[in-house]
């Protein structure tokens, strides 16, 4: 008997509650992936130093030149040792971690814009556009991205100056790998953003804005578009990731971004000169970028589970 | 299915065909082309003229386009300038197998990648295997023996070398492999070429050099692959059929090799499959590290120097794989699983 009493009580308390809204259900099951909650612990270290650090050492830090203490190992005044210009590697992290995140960021931004443009139009409209746009986005897709990435850095090298943002100078190279890392990764996205837009487009609440009288924009962007934000999220997450890798290949391939401005990229471009006589010139800021996308992958895994809406139907 | 493949091989056409065309506006946009034709000498500006319009580089992008697919040698060129046409020309176009001729070697370009193209092959295929071995093994293991110590080792593992710029991997290996060996009197890797060149090329070599190579490539894929062979592993040994195995009084080694193996490791061929282009762009980076004389590091150079025809080789033969690979893929996968059906 005491069974069935303790059982009522739980369902009574079931029912005081009101129901999670899916955001909430989607925060409970994320703060429960151990992994995902590693992720956001280590990014919000990579956070802090990157900020933090940038309080304690200033940009002119990052670019002086000393060439009395080049390729000096780690010591006292530069905890991480000194490159080939006698620059102090702990400064240059940091600034160069802002840029390499601030990259990340970009470059989704930019391909999550462009990914869901195509995938969308393509997926609402159907017929000649979505032939074409998707003809495209598989022949995109379909050339490996490094030779894509490879081939548009040395197209675009150059072409925009240096600029001033924020009371600090930028290369001008910063936009130009944005905008490749941008343009060369958003094919996955459009596909996933057709796919849903195909299901969706045929469900009842979109013939009824249509019947009220709302526009294709206003039906793409305020009523389908919210309702495959999940797959985007995810995507977006994991894309930050690959965007700092691929910063990094680029860089390391000597067509990123110029300096004197760092990234964690371009300090590994001349690693390899260095290899055996100053490994603290390359491993460091390679293993920041580890951290950071160990972070990134973490949560966005803890982000795929807990948005995932099978498992959502499951605990509802 | 002939009906199938057939419809598939058609569609590859119009895919290459635009492909080729982002591909050719891309690599001709991207810097001077005529920059290294003299190698290290600068060219003079008439002769600079004269080339332009020998190799057609002041046509429009689409006719240039044109000549490279279906060539000229059924139209006159006029080369000293004057407006009239002057000879026929030499070039017969990528559809009748003509590449060009490299700007910096004044060679065919077929004949540059097939020197290289073996190389590459030779690391790819030796990394395939690998990588098959290793995700299976360690992945079934990890499935098995779920939530075990060695489980999650694997896991960590897999999660870090997803997470490496490869070239950083690299990097650390020849560290550890070549430099730290060295000095603590080990025997250690070459980090350089493909043999040594007072040995020659011998089998043993090769393989000796390809050591530091295999394990970068290989250490990336695996530790994708691994975790889905375990959750592919995972979702099988909760089948029916399973416990049905094991009811009947089968051995658990015949279970897992019998049964769920097949099954398990089937979608793996696809991503095999798919495989292609990723190793191959790794091998970009890769090669130009271990300087590994293969296409990435061919294609590496010919971006440096703006050698176009070799570039656009690359390019789209490689392109031309992973159409061609992805199709052989979907095949060899109703073979393989009779429950899928194409139409």
């Amino acid at each position: 008997m005491t069974t069935t009493e303790v059982s009522w009580e739980f369902f009574e308390e079931e029912i005081e509650r009101p129901p999670l809204t899916p955001a909430q259900v989607a925060w409970r099951r994320f703060r429960c992936h151990k992994m995902a909650l590693v992720g956001v612990g280590l990014l919000i270290a990579i956070f802090l130093y990157v900020i933090v650090g940038a309080f304690i050492y200033s940009e002119a830090d990052a670019n002086r030149t000393d060439l009395s203490i080049t390729l000096s190992p780690p010591s006292r005044d530069h905890p991480l040792g000194t490159d080939g210009t006698g620059r102090c590697i702990l400064a240059r992290t940091i600034y160069g971690g802002q840029i390499s995140v601030l990259i990340g960021l970009s470059a989704v931004i930019v391909s999550v814009t462009v990914g869901v443009l195509i995938g969308a139009i393509s997926g609402y409209y159907g017929g000649h556009i979505d032939a074409i746009l998707m003809r495209f986005t598989e022949a995109m897709f379909n050339i490996p991205q490094l030779f894509l990435l490879i081939l548009l850095a040395k197209l675009l090298s150059g072409k925009i100056p240096t600029f001033k943002l924020l009371g600090r100078s930028f290369s001008g190279s910063v936009i130009v790998i944005i905008g490749v890392i941008g343009l060369t990764s958003w094919m996955y996205l459009a596909r996933i953003v057709r796919a849903n837009f195909l299901s969706l487009k045929e469900q009842e609440f979109v013939t009824a804005a249509r019947c009220i009288g709302s526009r294709n924009f206003s039906i793409i962007f305020e009523h389908i578009l919210p309702n495959s934000v999940a797959p985007i999220v995810v995507a977006a997450t994991l894309g930050v990731a690959s965007a700092i890798i691929n910063e990094a290949y680029v860089s390391f391939l000597g067509l990123g971004v110029q300096p004197p401005t760092a990234t964690w990229g371009n300090m590994l471009d001349q690693a390899y000169h260095h290899l055996d006589s100053e490994p603290w010139m390359w491993f460091f800021p390679g293993m920041l970028i580890l951290l950071t996308v160990l972070g990134i992958n973490f949560v966005g895994d803890g982000l795929r589970d807990a948005l995932d809406p099978r498992a959502l139907t499951q605990t509802e | 299915m002939t009906r199938y493949i057939i419809r598939r091989l058609l569609q590859t056409i119009p895919l290459l065909l635009i492909i080729s065309v982002i591909l050719f506006v891309l690599a001709n946009k991207m810097g001077d082309p005529l920059a290294s034709f003299g190698g290290r000498r600068r060219i003079r500006s008439d002769d600079r003229e004269r080339l332009t319009r020998k190799l057609g580089l002041d046509k429009p992008i689409l006719v240039q386009y044109a000549i490279w697919l279906v060539g000229n040698d059924w139209m006159r060129v006029d080369i000293d300038g004057d407006g009239i046409p002057d000879e026929y020309g030499t070039r017969k176009g990528v559809l009748r197998g003509d590449f060009g001729k490299s700007f910096m070697e004044k060679r065919p370009v077929l004949e540059i990648i097939r020197e290289r193209v073996s190389n590459t092959l030779i690391l790819m295929l030796t990394c395939e295997v690998v990588i098959l071995i290793f995700s299976l093994l360690i992945g079934i293991y990890s499935a098995l023996r779920q939530y075990s110590t060695l489980d999650y080792v694997f896991t960590a593992f897999s999660f870090i070398g997803y997470s490496m710029p490869i070239f950083w991997l690299a990097l650390i290996l020849m560290y550890i492999f070549a430099v730290n060996f060295k000095q603590w009197g080990l025997p250690y890797f070459p980090t350089i070429g493909m043999y040594d060149l007072a040995v020659g090329r011998t089998v043993g070599q090769i393989a000796w050099h390809m050591v530091l190579p295999v394990a970068t490539i290989s250490i990336m894929s695996v530790a994708g692959y691994s975790r889905y062979v375990r959750s592919q592993m995972l979702e099988v040994i909760s089948q029916d059929y399973i416990r049905t195995a094991y009811a009947k009084g089968l051995p658990e080694r015949m279970v897992i090799m019998g049964h769920a193996l097949k099954n398990a490791a089937l979608p793996l061929v696809t991503i095999v499959g798919m495989d292609l282009p990723l190793l191959l762009s790794g091998a970009v980076v890769t090669e130009s590290i271990f300087a590994w004389p293969g296409m990435g590091r061919l294609f590496w150079s010919a971006a440096q120097d703006t050698d176009i025809p070799v570039l656009m080789g690359i390019l789209v033969i490689i392109s031309a794989l992973v159409v061609i690979f992805q199709i052989i893929t979907d095949i060899t996968y109703t073979f393989l699983d009779p429950r899928i059906r194409y139409n």
